[in-house]
């Protein structure tokens, strides 16, 4: 089973992991992402983080992800929930949960699927600090983390 | 063909989406983003330097040096920052 949900909503954690407590699963691994308040070198914090998102792209994006995640680590669920639009320190931007049948495939693909969307799927962060608006750099490190995942 | 922008690209170009119509001579996204810089001072700033941009193809992820022909939409941004 794989789900993929791009929206604006607040991300429900719980429910998404019933979700994924399907026949065949003896074990579910998750990843929740939230907004850092990550104060700059002035000690002004991020107010408002806003994701900008490439419709149809994205969704198309995350599944492949999903699909090759499934094949890979024979996952018997693969969820992704990511929230676009205006979001505040403290709140879920991202949740990655997979279900196998042990421990070891579920942890794993938990970790392929996040270190992946952060470099293959068409996301974009803006983050507001006081009163000041600027676009997120991409990191190398991010490079380097999805990476070691090529097989 | 539907060309779109998103992020600082998108904002420095001024819109997120236009219809355009290349020559025949445009046959990769690079070429695309040569004739699009021609256009005006505000493509011409977004496009100049090139190791900032990315670009998709029918909403496939390709290097830039990729074809073109055939396409009816290409994107183009900055590198993704997800998750």
């Amino acid at each position: 089973m794989i789900r993929i949900v791009v929206s604006p909503d607040p991300i429900d954690v719980a429910g998404e992991l019933d979700r994924v407590e399907v026949a065949g699963a003896g074990a579910v691994a998750s990843f929740t992402g939230l907004v850092r308040a990550d104060a700059d070198a002035g000690g002004r914090g991020v107010g408002v983080l806003e994701l900008e998102h490439y419709p149809g792209a994205t969704e198309a994006a995350l599944t492949a992800l999903a699909q090759e995640a499934t094949r890979r680590w024979q996952l018997a669920a693969a969820t992704v929930v990511h929230r676009v639009g205006p979001m505040h320190p403290g709140e879920r931007i991202v949740l990655v949960a997979t279900a196998a049948a042990h421990r070891a495939a579920a942890l794993d693909a938990c970790a392929y699927l996040i270190d992946r969307l952060k470099t293959d799927a068409p996301f974009w962060k803006r983050e507001t600090r006081g009163g000041t608006s600027s676009w997120v750099e991409a990191k190398d490190s991010d490079d380097t983390a999805a990476a070691r995942w090529r097989d | 063909m539907r060309v779109l922008y998103f992020a600082w690209v998108r904002e420095a170009v001024g819109t997120g989406e236009e219809v355009v119509d290349p020559p025949a001579g445009v046959g990769t996204v690079d070429a695309l983003i040569d004739w699009l810089a021609d256009r005006g001072d505000a493509y011409a700033h977004a496009f100049a330097d090139r190791t900032r941009l990315r670009a998709a193809v029918d909403q496939a992820f390709v290097p830039l040096g990729t074809s073109i022909a055939g396409a009816t939409e290409v994107a183009i941004f900055p590198p993704v920052t997800g998750g």
